[in-house]
């Protein structure tokens, strides 16, 4: 019917496997991104989405359609690549501008700047 | 072994639908700034996920393509909006 069907049994159950795993570690990112407490640890959550969750979805649809030889893969690995080099950036970006900001207002709890030493300057 | 792809495709399409309403959630009532662009860069991520997952359902490149174009334009838009947050404007 579908081109699914022409699948053999071993890779559906692969591709199965690798996108429910997929979906469970997004789901769990995201949940942690609604339950966690404080902006800083709720950082630390979507990471595990964005990583974990995009690398295996791709694994499967690049296992699905190599298997099948229909169309290139080449979309899932720049997909991978991308994703994986932009999320560190992306994070650490709102991570410093967040904790500029909060010094800015002088909130409680965060790591205050290094006072420069006397002898330098 | 088709139904159980395609029931598989399906959960896992509910699962990140609902990973994208916490994110949603989080975008919508996120107490600062900050909350409210890591909602949006998870929802964005989501999203994608989603398109990738129609993609192995319906065995379509437009959708794969799709996902592309959101990974790179949604890390544009993240690092103009924290950098928005750090220096009060984009473009200096």
């Amino acid at each position: 019917m579908s081109h699914l069907t022409d699948l053999p049994p071993w890779a559906a159950l692969l591709v199965c496997g690798l996108m429910l795993v997929g979906a469970a570690t997004t789901l769990i990112g995201s949940l942690g991104l609604l339950r966690l407490p404080d902006f800083y640890a709720r950082l630390h959550a979507p990471t595990i989405a964005t990583s974990g969750g995009t690398i295996l979805l791709c694994l499967a649809s690049i296992l699905c359609f190599a298997v099948l030889q229909s169309r290139w893969v080449f979309h899932e690995v720049l997909i991978i690549f991308f994703v994986t080099v932009t999320t560190p950036v992306t994070l650490m970006l709102l991570g410093q501008a967040t904790l500029y900001r909060d010094r800015f207002e002088e909130q409680q709890g965060v790591p205050r700047k290094q006072k420069p030493a006397p002898g330098e300057e | 072994m088709e139904l159980a792809v395609v029931w598989s495709v399906l959960v896992a399409q509910t699962m990140l639908a609902l990973a994208m309403a916490f994110a949603l959630y989080r975008m919508a009532r996120g107490p600062r700034a900050q909350d409210r662009i890591l909602g949006l860069d998870t929802l964005y991520i989501n999203a994608m996920l989603m398109l990738i997952t129609f993609g192995i359902r319906t065995a379509n490149t437009v959708y794969f393509e799709t996902a592309l174009i959101i990974a790179v334009i949604g890390f544009a838009s993240s690092i103009a909006l924290a950098k928005f947050l750090m220096r009060g404007e984009v473009i200096e």
